[in-house]
């Protein structure tokens, strides 16, 4: 009985302690320091050291502006924010990625950072970047909705035995393989059970949106202010081609074709197949998986009339509503200064938009490929799709289930394209009534 | 031959059963080269307390684990002490407003949760109960109360309503005949539904994540999730050892009030 009436006082005690426990206010008592809520999405566990490591950092050199390091989560942080910014309690500081900014800054929830920007940090990063950031904001003017820290690009990791194996030229940072090249690759080292290539394509709208870029495949198109969505030849070719490794050269292995982004990795460490394209950021898995005596290779992505690839960034923005975005901003520059760009590149295995950070040792070291990674940032342009409104609905109701089916050969390319076309130009036009 | 059959599914099903809880443990004791191999193993061959150490040494799992179970506690009992008297009125009287009340609860059922949690949101802010745990157990019993009145007043019928008046022939008042014959009658219902509405707030994430803000005030379904990165991306090792974790206070409170769970109270209750 004594037992229960301890819980049971216990938990009243805890539930009246947590009533109190109101988080996101500012402090505007005289002399109290300046509180902001940083609400980070890092989740690798370099990634959130480096995260508190920063924060604290600079808890202890700014006594007045203190910052509470917030952890969330990618895959609700949207929901999450919808509601805290109808609702007026966002937290100062917003980590997201450039594609969901379009729409919180039309909706007038994020800060244009345009005149608040320090001219160090905007000098240290590149116009293609800040293009991922740039948006209407809601009154027919652009304005800048975030800071571009992080970025993605394509590479291709490889089982290093079975490359040297097959003899092909090893494609290098700058001189990468061509699309010929790498099918030809592909099929030279397919023999014996063991395939070139795989292509997970659970998800497969951004992968190959992105590497379209290499033969000027855009998918949409703008004319009098109406976008609608286009598949002609450029944007059909490295559809072809990967549909090409699958059926025709059967160099690609047909297990991984539904497969998402990380599942075919067992099947690599076991020499089911060579290459894998990816994202850079899967290398961090690789390098934690890989069985003892595994070797591996971070490849440059093939090129085709260009190397470029289309990009998004993950950014730090601030909401409309914070009472100190001056302070934010403050503490947003010193967060993404080149040291610390490099640090948080370093611990979520991806690409810093600082050229500081990117000038950085452990940015261009051979270990674990991160010279061939950071050298491909040089080919990242604006993916074509983060300016479409409607682009998510597009993805996920036209697009992904009209590639899946593609890659799946169900349907043929031009049933695909009619698909991603006639039904994505419904989907677009209700976003431009 | 019969008995063997009814133990060899008994079995099948239990393994059925454990099969996920087996596997968690499995998983969080694995190596990260291990988690890759295409050929899973059961036992892992190298076991490892790593992913343990990993997430109990990132996360605040014990503190996140004590919020959710405070915040479960005071839904699933708030949610019965209001649902028991209400699903005896349902059940017992048969009116119009009744009728609307029982159409209200079954049609609450189908608003998807996203369309109200705007609103929601603002009003508990104006309360000023946002990022506070009270506000989140009035959330949980809102949401769980028109399924677990449903559920209790399922219970209340099967009480023959001849039980109550034997007792009223007895000399015993409506509310006597309530607390006396009625209530201990329906203790497997409240017990199925103080687990239901315990489960449904211990595991519920999309309010906790609107409503919570402060770090100090997380539940563990907040907690877990920093564990998984974008497109189903995870840590599979410390989320399988914090997810482990965060599955004992569950079963701990089912084994202590599953002895209640038992039916056959009422028979031959009004065999003549």
């Amino acid at each position: 009985m004594r037992i229960k009436s301890a819980l049971a006082a216990a938990a009243v005690l805890t539930l009246a302690a947590a009533c109190g426990g109101g988080g996101g206010e500012s402090s505007s008592s005289p002399g109290a320091p300046v509180k902001l809520d940083f609400l980070s999405l890092a989740w690798q566990k370099e990634s959130v050291a480096a995260n508190k490591q920063i924060v604290d950092e600079w808890n202890k050199a700014n006594p007045g502006i203190q910052v509470t390091y917030v952890q969330g989560s990618w895959d609700n942080v949207n929901d999450q924010l919808v509601t805290q910014f109808a609702g007026g309690t966002a937290p100062d500081v917003i980590h997201n990625d450039s594609p969901a900014l379009a729409g919180f800054a039309s909706d007038g929830y994020l800060l244009d950072l345009g005149a608040k920007l320090p001219a160090e940090l905007k000098s240290d990063i590149p116009q293609t970047a800040w293009d991922t950031v740039t948006f209407d904001g809601g009154k027919g003017e652009q304005g800048v909705y975030g800071v571009p820290f992080l970025q993605e690009s394509q590479v291709i990791i490889a089982n290093k035995k079975l490359l040297d194996d097959s003899g092909v030229r090893v494609p290098a940072a700058g001189d990468p393989w061509t699309w010929d090249e790498f099918s030809a690759a592909a099929k030279k080292m397919t023999k014996g059970g063991t395939f070139g290539v795989a292509w997970p394509m659970k998800s497969p709208v951004n992968k190959t949106l992105n590497l379209a870029l290499n033969f000027g495949g855009t998918f949409f198109q703008t004319a009098g202010g109406k976008t609608t969505v286009k598949v002609g030849p450029e944007e059909r070719e490295v559809l072809q081609r990967i549909h090409d490794q699958l059926y025709k050269d059967k160099s690609a292995d047909p297990a991984a074709l539904g497969q998402g982004t990380a599942d075919p990795l067992p099947a690599f460490y076991k020499g089911k197949f060579a290459l894998l394209p990816t994202g850079v950021y899967l290398r961090q898995q690789v390098a934690e998986q890989a069985p003892d005596g595994f070797e591996w290779v971070t490849l440059p992505a093939p090129k085709g009339t260009s190397a470029q690839q289309g990009a998004v960034s993950q950014t730090l923005s601030i909401a409309q509503e914070s009472e100190h975005p001056d302070e934010a901003m403050k503490f947003i520059s010193f967060f993404l200064n080149g040291a610390n760009q490099a640090k948080l590149a370093k611990g979520d295995w991806l690409l810093p938009t600082s050229q500081t950070a990117a000038a950085d040792p452990a940015m261009t070291t051979k270990e674990n490929g991160w010279d061939v990674a950071t050298a491909s940032a040089k080919d990242l342009v604006v993916a074509p799709f983060l300016k479409v409104n409607g682009f998510d609905e597009w993805k996920s109701k036209v697009a992904t289930p009209a590639l899946q089916e593609y890659f799946a050969d169900k349907i043929t390319l031009d049933q695909a394209a009619t698909k991603l076309v006639e039904d994505g130009n419904k989907v677009l036009e209700r976003y431009q009534r | 031959m019969k008995r063997v059959s009814q133990y060899v599914a008994l079995v099948a099903y239990v393994v059925f059963l454990a099969f996920p809880l087996l596997w968690l443990l499995s998983t969080a004791l694995k190596t990260p080269q291990e988690m890759a191999l295409t050929e899973p193993t059961w036992i892992p061959r190298e076991p490892t307390l790593a992913n343990f150490t990993d997430a109990f040494g990132e996360q605040d799992l014990v503190g996140a684990a004590a919020r959710s179970l405070v915040v479960a506690l005071f839904a699933s009992v708030i949610t019965v002490v209001i649902s028991l008297p209400a699903s005896y009125a349902m059940a017992r009287y048969r009116g119009l407003v009744n009728k609307i009340a029982i159409g209200w609860v079954l049609v609450s059922q189908v608003f998807p949760f996203i369309l109200i949690i705007i609103p929601l949101f603002m009003i508990l802010r104006d309360l000023d109960l946002v990022n506070t745990l009270p506000g989140l157990v009035v959330v949980h019993v809102t949401f769980t109360l028109p399924f677990a009145l449903w559920m209790l007043q399922g219970y209340v019928r099967a009480v023959p309503p001849e039980l109550e008046e034997a007792a009223s022939v007895d000399g015993a008042s409506r509310l006597r005949s309530i607390v006396s014959v009625v209530a201990p009658l329906l203790a497997p219902g409240v017990v199925a539904t103080l687990l239901f509405s315990f489960i449904s707030s211990w595991n519920e994430f999309m309010f906790a994540l609107v409503i919570l803000q402060d770090p100090d005030v997380m539940t563990l379904p907040l907690t877990l999730v920093r564990f998984t990165g974008p497109e189903g991306v995870a840590r599979l090792g410390p989320l399988a050892a914090a997810s482990l974790m965060a599955t004992i206070p569950s079963l701990i409170f089912f084994a202590i009030i599953q002895r209640r769970l038992k039916s056959g109270l009422m028979a031959g209750a009004v065999k003549g």
